[in-house]
């Protein structure tokens, strides 16, 4: 009879299933996991240090390459932390435009998620459908901000610039027919709020063939339900939040529960559980994906109707027009100070927090009175969610400690900051 | 009615009296300090105490206070003083390998962790602060047997900066690479590092080599008193409307 030790298996940090750089440590029992151990911190770019050194308006691009598949909403609670200290006012039409944009966040970093989930556990189709999607919402990034991914778009005090009139267009070129441009550009002839429009209106189709591909799948379903459960106790006790929380049963929304910008003007509706597995997550994450597409859907109505400002008059902390730095003194007098020096906070420390996709993000601030930072945390969810990996991993088959890294929603550019 | 947030902080008063240090309540948040060796028991009737009920904590952060509200420009005497006096001083953010700073605190007051709570049942917050009383080796008991969640939180704060949790089950470093030395977030520790790598092609191995770039910070940290004028703003505004 030979003797059978246990075994221990190196996953990562090069695995097309890590989501990135995780480094995990498997002790195990033939294929049954008994101890897994994550290594993090591959991309540890020390981001709250770096804020340290500069002026607040300067770190809001690092907020972007935090969780690099929801950019805007990192900026959001940074942003709304400032906005806390400084007590300032920001204008109704900027409030709709950051919940629209947060919404649309969402679905991005959805769709990622749900393409690599299901990719990770064996449906190569889920991915490519959800990056068709993908590139449309990427184009609304891009009309507003100029940037696809790393948008820079929120500022304290609103929002760097109110939504354009035209959407980019297509051209023809020698890959490109003029009838092949002509049909991409069917849906951009109007201003960005008409492509979203477009976009709403045709998205629930397209989460039903998302739907119809996996949840009655009988192999999704196999490599889901019943995998990685975690109760309500013991979700609370691991930092859980966002679809974690969730998918084990807990009715928990910030966007309801103390509510930001204007999500309480909003009407929607929080999907929650029951077993906690990944297949609730799933069902749970698919759900919201409906949610922000209606939530979309009243915001660019509200916008429609309610031309106004995007960012706060308020010139100590937001720059003047063109047209005033132009002809005006104090206009350029403000202008240089905010784009050297910046702005000073009040002494004190804030925490701030928003339904990040993924779950609470907040922001905690500690300002001394100068111009830069004195401390800046970042509560990330994917680090607590990550940090309870060896919980839900034991017990279970090694292939299944893909489909739980799926599940959490994993991207390091949050989690080692 | 007073609000929710002075409501809190009288319950908590009520109910800790003289085992916590203080009870703020600014920016509508509620902050609670707790001595270190207070640190456990305090915690643990904020989580299982049914008017309290903090059930998760969501964050664990180490606050290096030695730096607290030092500039590198006194705006003052701008006038007579250019921008560039504020590249000088060695500060913070552009110290030098070798530099060494100086504490602006007392003894204890230099490290703190910052607990950051939760309670689903009430939907409230509470922050809670705990200094480590000794600077050289600043120590905090572990609330892993409360909250799992501080595990992870923990190990964090002690890599970046050297707190040492005692009691904790597994305190590793966790984001900063294997064999590292030194705790990079403390303020003395220098932006730019201490050591570079690279691969040695003759020694066919990783070699570490003192840093050769140079820490370069463009804009001064400025101590102003701005916002004095934006409350005065929107004071105006106010009475406008």
């Amino acid at each position: 009879m030979p003797e059978i030790k246990n075994y221990t298996l190196n996953f990562g940090p090069q695995h097309p299933a890590a989501h990135g750089v995780l480094r995990l440590v498997l002790e195990m029992d033939g294929e049954v996991i008994e101890r897994a151990d994550p290594h993090i911190g591959l991309l540890h770019r020390a981001t709250e240090k770096l804020a340290e050194t500069k002026p607040y308006n300067q770190t809001i691009g690092y907020m972007d390459r935090l969780d690099y598949v929801s950019m805007m909403c990192n900026e959001h609670g940074y942003v709304l932390a400032i906005e806390k200290l400084l007590d300032i006012e920001i204008p109704e039409r900027a409030r709709y435009i950051r919940v629209m944009f947060d919404e649309i966040t969402r679905i991005l970093n959805h769709l990622m998620w749900i393409g690599t989930h299901a990719l990770d556990v064996g449906a190569m189709t889920m991915f490519l459908y959800a990056f068709r999607e993908r590139e449309d919402l990427m184009d609304m990034y891009e009309a507003v901000s100029g940037a696809r991914m790393h948008a820079t778009y929120y500022r304290p005090g609103g929002v760097a610039r109110d939504l354009p009139d035209a959407m980019p267009q297509y051209l023809e070129s020698r890959w490109r027919s003029s009838k092949e441009a002509g049909r991409l550009n069917e849906n951009r002839q109007g201003s960005l709020l008409d492509f979203a429009e477009d976009f709403v209106s045709r998205f629930p189709t397209y989460i039903d063939e998302y739907e119809t591909l996996l949840t009655d799948n009988r192999i999704w379903k196999q490599r889901t339900v019943g995998i990685g459960v975690v109760s309500e106790e013991r979700a609370y006790q691991l930092g859980f939040t966002g679809p974690m929380l969730r998918g084990s049963g807990v009715e928990w929304d910030l966007r309801k529960k103390q509510p930001y910008e204007v999500y309480d003007k909003i009407d929607f509706d929080i999907p929650v559980g029951t077993n906690g597995d990944c297949y609730d997550r799933y069902l749970v994450r698919v759900e919201e994906m409906r949610q922000s597409n209606s939530i979309i859907k009243q915001c660019i109505q509200w916008l429609r109707a309610n031309p106004g400002i995007v960012i706060s008059e308020n010139h100590k902390v937001a720059p003047p027009r063109r047209e005033q730095l132009k002809a005006d003194m104090e206009g350029l007098i403000h202008h240089f100070k905010l784009f050297t020096e910046g702005y000073t906070l009040p002494e004190g420390e804030v925490y701030t927090s928003i339904e990040h996709p993924k779950g609470e993000f907040g922001v905690y601030l500690v300002s001394d009175g100068a111009n830069k930072p004195y401390r800046l945390k970042i509560r990330a969810p994917g680090f607590a969610h990550l940090s309870s990996m060896n919980e839900m991993a034991q017990g279970h088959m090694l292939a299944d400690v893909v489909a739980i890294i799926g599940t959490q929603d994993i991207v390091f550019g949050e989690i080692d900051r | 009615m007073s609000n929710p947030r002075q409501q809190l902080a009288d319950a908590l008063r009520a109910a800790f009296a003289d085992r916590v240090d203080s009870v703020v309540v600014g920016f509508n948040e509620v902050t609670l300090e707790v001595a270190a060796d207070n640190l456990v028991a305090v915690a643990t009737e904020l989580r299982d105490d049914a008017q309290f009920q903090f059930q998760q904590l969501l964050d664990v952060c180490g606050v290096d206070y030695s730096q607290f509200g030092r500039d590198e420009w006194l705006t003052e005497d701008a006038s007579r003083s250019g921008f560039s006096r504020g590249v000088d001083a060695a500060s913070a953010g552009r110290l030098q390998f070798g530099d060494e700073l100086e504490s602006l605190t007392p003894q204890g007051r230099r490290f703190a962790a910052v607990y950051h709570l939760i309670s689903y049942a009430h939907n409230r917050r509470l922050r809670l602060r705990v200094f480590a009383s000794d600077d050289d080796f600043p120590m905090v008991p572990t609330v892993t047997a409360i909250w799992a969640s501080a595990d992870w939180y923990e190990r964090e704060a002690f890599d970046l900066f050297g707190i040492l949790f005692s009691g904790h089950p597994d305190l590793r470093r966790i984001l900063t690479d294997y064999g590292f030395v030194g705790h990079p977030f403390r303020k003395d520790f220098p932006m730019v590092g201490n050591v570079e790598m690279r691969y040695d092609p003759e020694r066919e191995r990783v070699v570490y080599e003192p840093v050769t770039i140079e820490a370069r910070v463009l804009v001064p940290r400025v101590k102003r008193q701005d916002h004095r004028y934006l409350m005065d703003d929107q004071e105006e505004a106010q009475d406008d409307a």
